[in-house]
């Protein structure tokens, strides 16, 4: 589904992400993990298009999408969340999922006035779909509210919620579940097994939540100082001893371990 | 008592002209990022383009003013497109001074078309109401009228239609409308389209309520700006408020002060405003 061959991006003299090469199977959910500043996000952020990569490529579906815009890439159906969630904060939960889909008449001078039916009858449509949304994530009573008021973890969810008003194919999480309470972190992992299986998404989830990974990942990759270092499924990287040391630092190697998970 | 509502009354109906001029600019700092230094002289030109109508084809200014409004509509997105699209990238300061200078050049087109002296939409002696103490125009309630219609079309537009929830979202938030692919220079168009069309609103009641000068939009700009800063920058309801605020604020002024002193009055809000709610009046988030 995403393809990416041996890309890099360097931030001054900082080598941030180095000659990575992996590929999201079509209907998977895959797992990115890696200590801080392992260069997760930089990966994807230029995965979906927010930064260039210096080297390297990238194919959606076979398709080479290096050149493309943000909001070109959105359209092809591959789209992002972000760790910090964005939202308009003062436009309603309903009209934040309204504003998504590309290409309503009612952008056009002419039609919204010659054939005004039609916007109203694509208006009103897009309105129930973003009901339907809202009613999936079980966030239907928010509707009229305006999305700045939400909590972090809602605007998580209006967050996903966005990537249903299109016809998303691969969406990419960025730390889902950071910031979350319990309750609504179950509910978004639910939604996100939901999306997959009834949907048929395809996920690439970077995530700190080891239960949460466990739970939803399979592959998991995992990536330190810029490189992928391992994948598998989650049981046999807990064993795996270099994973360990750069990430899990579960006491075998010692303090060392333990500090570069801290500091990294 | 009697004095103070009367002021009141002058202070609303101008504050509903510095309404619609507000309600413009702050929709093109909200989805442009600059401030329109030109929106004052865009105001002029609307009120000459009506008077241009009303001399040429003997209407009564009502009538000229839809078309006022579709032309200046037209020349906000001319000029859109053949300066400030040039330069939408470099720094807004740069922005800015361009709009500086266009500001001039209308101006100076007004003085070279129409002359720089005071004109009238319709001579002659308009009988006012006289309700008890009060004096009330018909003029003025025509403008009262007008203008609550168009705010009324604003709020449809703004929370009906694809394109104003478009212009909504990308003056909230826009690196997410960008990601989200809304069109953005369509909105952009738009946004132009209805500054343009409510300046030239702004500008006719502007000249209904007194005359017609080169300068009209120029000295309105101080209190349009400060409206829109009192309101919120780049909220359209803020700018309403504001507007209605400053309005009334500088008629009201004149209780205690010399009215020449107007102006400052616009100036001393904007200043108090930036320095202890810069974010505006309206509650929420900046």
């Amino acid at each position: 589904m995403i393809e990416i061959d041996r890309i890099s991006r360097a931030f001054g003299g900082l080598q941030a992400v180095q000659a990575v090469s992996f590929t999201v199977a079509e209907g998977s959910i895959t797992g990115l993990i890696g200590p801080n500043g392992a260069g997760k996000t930089t990966l994807f952020n230029m995965i979906a298009g927010n930064l260039a990569p210096d080297q390297g490529r990238v194919r959606l579906q076979g398709e080479d999408i290096t050149d493309l815009a943000p909001h070109e890439r959105f359209h092809k159906g591959l789209v992002r969340t972000f760790q910090i969630p964005h939202e308009f904060s003062r436009m309603t939960v309903r009209e934040n999922l309204m504003i998504v889909p590309a290409q309503q008449s009612g952008e056009y001078l002419l039609r919204s006035w010659l054939t005004w039916w039609r916007v109203v009858r694509e208006d009103r449509a897009i309105l129930e779909q973003a009901d339907e949304v809202l009613d999936f994530l079980e966030i239907g009573h928010l509707r009229d509210e305006l999305a700045g008021n939400l909590s972090g973890g809602q605007k998580k969810l209006l967050d996903l919620g966005r990537t249903m008003m299109t016809d998303a194919k691969a969406v990419l999480l960025d730390e889902p579940g950071a910031g979350v309470n319990r309750t609504l972190l179950g509910k978004l992992a639910e939604a996100i097994e939901r999306l997959h299986q009834e949907r048929g998404y395809t996920f690439c989830v970077i995530e700190h939540d080891m239960d949460l990974i466990a739970r939803l990942c399979d592959p998991v990759m995992v990536m330190a100082n810029g490189a992928l270092i391992a994948s598998g499924d989650m049981a046999s990287l807990r064993d795996n001893a270099e994973v360990r040391e750069a990430y899990l630092g579960t006491g075998v190697s010692g303090q060392a371990g333990g500090q570069s998970n801290g500091t990294a | 008592m009697v004095e103070f509502i009367q002021l009141l009354i002058n202070g609303i109906l101008l504050g509903s002209i510095l309404a619609l001029g507000a309600i413009g600019a702050t929709m093109i700092f909200g989805v442009l990022r600059f401030a329109h230094f030109a929106h004052g002289d865009l105001m002029a030109v609307g009120a000459y383009f009506a008077l241009a109508v009303v001399t040429i084809f003997n209407l009564p200014v009502l009538v000229a003013l839809p078309v006022a409004m579709v032309l200046t509509a037209a020349l906000a997105v001319g000029i859109d497109q053949v300066v400030y699209r040039r330069i939408r990238r470099v720094q807004p300061v740069i922005l800015l001074i361009s709009s500086f200078a266009t500001a001039l050049i209308l101006r100076s087109l007004i003085q070279m078309i129409w002359g720089s002296s005071n004109q009238v939409y319709a001579t002659g002696i308009q009988m006012p109401w006289r309700l008890g103490p009060f004096v009330l125009k018909p003029d003025h309630l025509l403008i009262f009228a007008a203008a609550t219609g168009l705010v009324v079309l604003v709020h449809v537009f703004l929370t009906r239609s694809r394109m104003g929830k478009a212009m909504r979202a990308m003056s909230d938030n826009m690196n997410l409308a960008l990601i989200t692919g809304i069109p953005a220079n369509r909105v952009i168009m738009w946004t132009w389209a209805i500054g343009g069309a409510l300046a030239a609103a702004a500008g006719v009641f502007l000249g209904m309520d007194t005359r017609l000068h080169p300068v009209m939009g120029w000295t309105l700009l101080l209190p349009i700006f400060a409206a829109t800063i009192l309101g919120g920058i780049g909220r359209p309801y803020g700018a309403i408020l504001g507007g209605l605020v400053i309005g009334c604020a500088m008629e009201l002024s004149t209780l205690v002060i010399p009215g020449s002193y107007k102006p400052a009055v616009a100036f001393a809000i904007m200043v108090v405003t930036l320095i202890f709610r810069p974010q505006g009046i309206i509650k929420g988030a900046a």
